[in-house]
Order: C-alpha cells, then sequence, then structure tokens
C-alpha cells in the first residue's frame, strides 16, 4: 500500500480545482447578481421583468440541468469554450440568481429615510444605488452571503457529474485504485469542512469590520 | 415592495424612461435574434428535430422519468423531514448528551456536498456489505443530507414562538414535553410550512442527481433518451421546462401560503415605519420573518 502518495497529488489537484472554481464562479455569481438586482429595483419596467424572469428561471431549474446543458447542449449550438470554464460559468449563473435574492433582501433592508435622503441630496438612481443603498445592504447581509457562498462551494462539488475533475471526483478517482473508501472520502469531507469554516471565518471578521452598529 | 428608489418621474424622468424602456427591449430582442440565428446557422431549429416532442412515445418515456423523480423526491422529503424533526426535538433538548450530538451532527452535514454522500452510498457502503438499490443510493443521501437543512427550519419554528407561550404552558403546570406537544409544536409547524415546501422542491432539485448513481429519473432519462435519439439540445431544454414547471409550483405554493400566514397591515418587507425601526421592532413580524426565511436562503 504505498499508493498514497501517489495520490496526494491528485487529492491536491482536486483540491485546488474545487477552490478555484469556487473563486471563479464566486466573482462571476456576484457581478452578475449586482447587475440582476439593480435591474429588478429600476424604474424600468422590462429590466424589472427581465431581473425576475432571470432569478425564476435559475432558481427552478437544477444545478445539475444547467451543468448538463452548457457542457453537452451549447456546443450542439456552436459555443463552446474549455469544460472547466463552461462548468465555473454554469455554476456562477445559477449561483448569481441566489445572491440576487440575497442581495434585494439586503436592499430592502436599507431604510426609507435612506433613500429619501439620498433623492434630497439629487442623487439620480444609479448615484443612490451606488452611493447610498448598495454599501448599506452589503453590509446588512454579510452573514447571509457567508452562507450563500457556503453553498456555492457545497455546488462546486456537482462539476463533478460533468467531468471536471475537483475535490469529489478526484476522492473518488482514487478510490478506484486504493479502494479504501472510508478514508478517501472522509478525507474529502473534511476538505470541504475546512474550506467552509475559512468561508465562515472570514465572513465573521468581515462582519466585525463591517459591521453599522445601529 | 422596495422603497422606491427613485421619485415618482417628472415628465424629464418619463422620457428617459421611456428611451431605456425602447432601448431594453431593442437589446432583449437583439439578444433573442442572436441565439436564435446561433440555433438555425447549427440546424438545431430544423422542424424534424423538434418534432418528437409533439409526439406521444417521447413524452412516454419521459414521463415515465418524471414519475421516478417524483418517487425518489417523495421519499426524500419523507425521510428528511422525520429525521430532521427528530434531531430539532434533540436539539431543543434540556440534557447536553441528547444536544451536543445532534448539534455535530447538523454542523457537519452542513458542509459535506451531497455528490459526496452520493459517492459514499455509492462506491463505500458496498464494501462494507451495504449494496443499496439504485434508488436508495439516491434517497439516502438526499435524506441524510436534507435532514440537517429540515431540522434548522423546524427549530428555528420553535425558536420563533414567543417565550410567553412557553411559560404560559408552565404556568398551567404542563411538563416541558406536554408543552411541546400540545403548545408549542402545532404552533411551530404552521409558521414553517413555507420552508418546508420550498426544501421540497430543494429535494426534486437534488434528485436530478440521478444521473449519477444512473437511477431512472428525469435528468437521467433525458441523458439516455439523447443518447437514443441525438436530439441533445431539444431533450434538455425540455427537461429543464419540466423541472422549471414542477419548482415553479412548489415556490409560487410556498409564497402564496407565506404570504396568506403574515399579519394584515404592513409586511415586513413594506418600509419600516420610525417607531419599528431599531429596538422597538415588533415582535410578531420580527418573529415571523425569522422563522421563514425567504425559504431558498436555506440551501440551493
Amino acid at each position: 500500500m504505498n499508493g498514497w502518495g501517489d495520490h496526494l497529488g491528485t487529492f491536491a489537484e482536486g483540491a485546488l480545482n474545487t477552490v478555484l472554481l469556487t473563486v471563479f464562479s464566486f466573482a462571476g455569481a456576484v457581478t452578475v447578481a449586482v447587475v440582476i438586482t439593480a435591474f429588478r429595483i429600476c424604474p424600468v419596467r422590462p429590466l424589472r421583468a427581465f431581473g425576475t424572469a432571470y432569478v425564476e428561471l435559475f432558481q427552478n431549474i437544477p444545478l445539475a440541468v444547467w451543468l448538463v446543458l452548457f457542457v453537452f447542449g451549447l456546443p450542439a449550438v456552436g459555443i463552446s469554450f474549455g469544460l472547466f470554464t463552461t462548468a465555473a460559468a454554469a455554476t456562477a449563473l445559477y449561483m448569481a440568481s441566489y445572491y440576487a435574492e440575497t442581495l434585494r433582501a439586503g436592499v430592502n433592508a436599507v431604510g426609507a429615510g435612506q433613500t429619501e435622503a439620498a433623492r434630497a441630496l439629487g442623487l439620480g438612481f444609479g448615484q443612490s444605488l451606488s452611493a447610498v443603498v448598495l454599501p448599506q445592504a452589503l453590509r446588512a447581509i454579510v452573514q447571509p452571503l457567508g452562507n450563500v457562498t457556503i453553498q456555492l462551494l457545497m455546488n462546486t462539488a456537482l462539476a463533478a457529474a460533468v467531468g471536471v475533475v475537483e475535490l469529489t471526483e478526484a476522492a473518488n478517482r482514487i478510490n478506484l485504485v486504493l479502494a479504501e473508501p472510508l478514508p478517501v472520502y472522509v478525507g474529502a469531507g473534511v476538505c470541504y469542512a475546512v474550506l467552509a469554516l475559512m468561508i465562515s471565518a472570514g465572513t465573521a471578521l468581515a462582519e466585525r469590520k463591517l459591521a453599522i452598529p445601529r | 415592495m422596495t422603497p422606491a428608489l427613485f421619485d415618482s418621474p417628472g415628465p424629464r424622468a418619463r422620457r428617459r424612461i421611456r428611451i431605456a424602456t425602447v432601448v431594453a427591449v431593442l437589446a432583449g430582442l437583439v439578444l433573442v435574434a442572436l441565439a436564435v440565428r446561433q440555433f438555425a446557422i447549427n440546424g438545431e431549429l430544423a422542424a424534424a428535430r423538434w418534432a418528437p416532442y409533439a409526439s406521444w412515445p417521447m413524452w412516454r418515456y419521459l414521463l415515465g422519468g418524471l414519475g421516478g423523480t417524483a418517487l425518489a423526491a417523495v421519499l426524500g422529503v419523507a425521510l428528511a423531514m422525520l429525521a430532521g424533526l427528530a434531531l430539532a426535538f434533540a436539539r431543543v433538548s434540556r440534557h447536553l448528551a441528547v444536544r451536543a450530538p445532534a448539534r455535530v451532527y447538523v454542523e457537519a452535514i452542513r458542509v459535506v456536498p451531497l455528490l459526496l454522500l452520493i459517492y459514499f452510498a455509492m462506491f463505500a457502503l458496498p464494501r462494507y456489505g451495504m449494496d443499496l438499490p439504485l434508488l436508495w443510493k439516491l434517497v439516502l443521501p438526499i435524506a441524510v443530507s436534507r435532514s440537517a437543512q429540515f431540522a434548522e427550519i423546524f427549530r428555528s419554528g420553535f425558536r420563533s414562538l414567543e417565550a410567553g407561550q412557553g411559560d404560559a404552558a408552565a404556568a398551567l403546570g404542563m411538563r416541558p414535553h406536554q408543552a411541546m406537544r400540545y403548545v408549542i409544536f402545532p404552533q411551530a409547524i404552521r409558521r414553517v410550512v413555507p420552508a418546508l415546501i420550498s426544501q421540497a422542491a430543494g429535494v426534486v432539485k437534488d434528485t436530478s442527481l440521478g444521473i449519477v448513481v444512473s437511477y431512472a429519473e428525469l435528468l437521467e432519462s433525458g441523458k439516455v433518451l439523447a443518447g437514443y435519439n441525438r436530439l441533445l439540445i431539444q431533450t434538455y431544454l425540455v427537461i429543464a421546462l419540466l423541472y422549471f414547471a414542477i419548482n415553479y409550483a412548489l415556490s409560487r405554493l410556498a409564497r402564496a401560503i407565506d404570504a396568506r400566514q403574515r399579519p394584515a397591515g404592513p409586511g415586513p418587507l413594506s418600509p419600516p415605519s420610525p417607531v419599528r425601526r431599531g429596538r422597538g421592532r415588533s415582535r410578531s413580524a420580527a418573529a415571523t420573518s425569522d422563522a421563514a426565511p425567504r425559504p431558498d436562503r436555506v440551501k440551493a
């Protein structure tokens, strides 16, 4: 049983891929979510409708279906990227709907007086959104954002279903060779737990720094 | 409704909004046109590639998959709910020896991906003499993973009740388990119904991982079908539409019940009046909104 040493490399590579998937999907999802949220609260009706449709569409179809559609379906209409990029994009677009919902809850939590004050200062929609409402909304929802991000981490495992060798798939492959399921899968589980703990530690730190004393 | 981020528009703003509306509609049309063009130049719009989905045999096959999804989802929800209820009771127990393990279980399961649990059921359990049937290789991990979510929902329901409820029960001479059974539980359960329905929608989404264990649910059926008829994108789009129909119906139901349960008058989403802001927030509104968190926040 000298196999363990050789397989640590696979394991580390899988873990790295999980981290990269999480980071890229997070960046993409948050960017899309900010735009969608802005759409959902702006005075232009078609944009509002688009924002709502986006959230409903992505939340009500399972991520596995989105992954299959993106990875196997898109090439059929002549659009194809690398496997990793496609998986990250599908995860990002899917999770963006959850970030957008959270963000909207945060916008709702910002007091009406704040937006009234912004308007009284003569700020327009874009200005009051970016300078007054969003900064406060973001601070109010640090905790839920952390939860959604942990969810995002859990969801990156689904990329294994379309063939990305991330942590879950790496564990699976190592087990196929070593046939030592208990330590391999538990090891992978512990890795996820550690990553999740890092996210919640980061969330707690951000919350302490950003919390608005009221 | 969102507190208005913009004034009721005057003539100039109305003109700007009209212009933005036209631009947005045009941009939308351009996007749709690009998508249609992309489908067309790759020959995916040919009637022959969609016609099979107007015929009965395809739908019979997909409905079979839908049946598989329904079976797995019903079993998954039932098991996860029972386990979640037991865990929630354990977590509000007076005895640390009962409370602590339940807490550890819930916290641990929440940071393990469902797919890892499924792989465990597929490849690890057989080695220890538990080779489950396909259906259970999917349902059991789902139940394990969702039980933690259900436990948190039930517990938040218990906690959302005003402390006076428990005190009153104690004053009537009820033992803690009697108070739970006759006073707290019946009230708490009604408050969390919307969140429970949203979790059920989540379980429906989870069952799509049947594609990994080759259990014949909707997505797996779609994969098999697409492998057979080579209508990749058409098949997966039809599958996506079916999932959307089911889950949209469930989430609308959850929202409708949620809206009915909220106390009449200004709901928690309307701009809070100065009196309610800060510490003096009306208790019932705050409690309900904590109890039934926007369901999807709990788990994707």
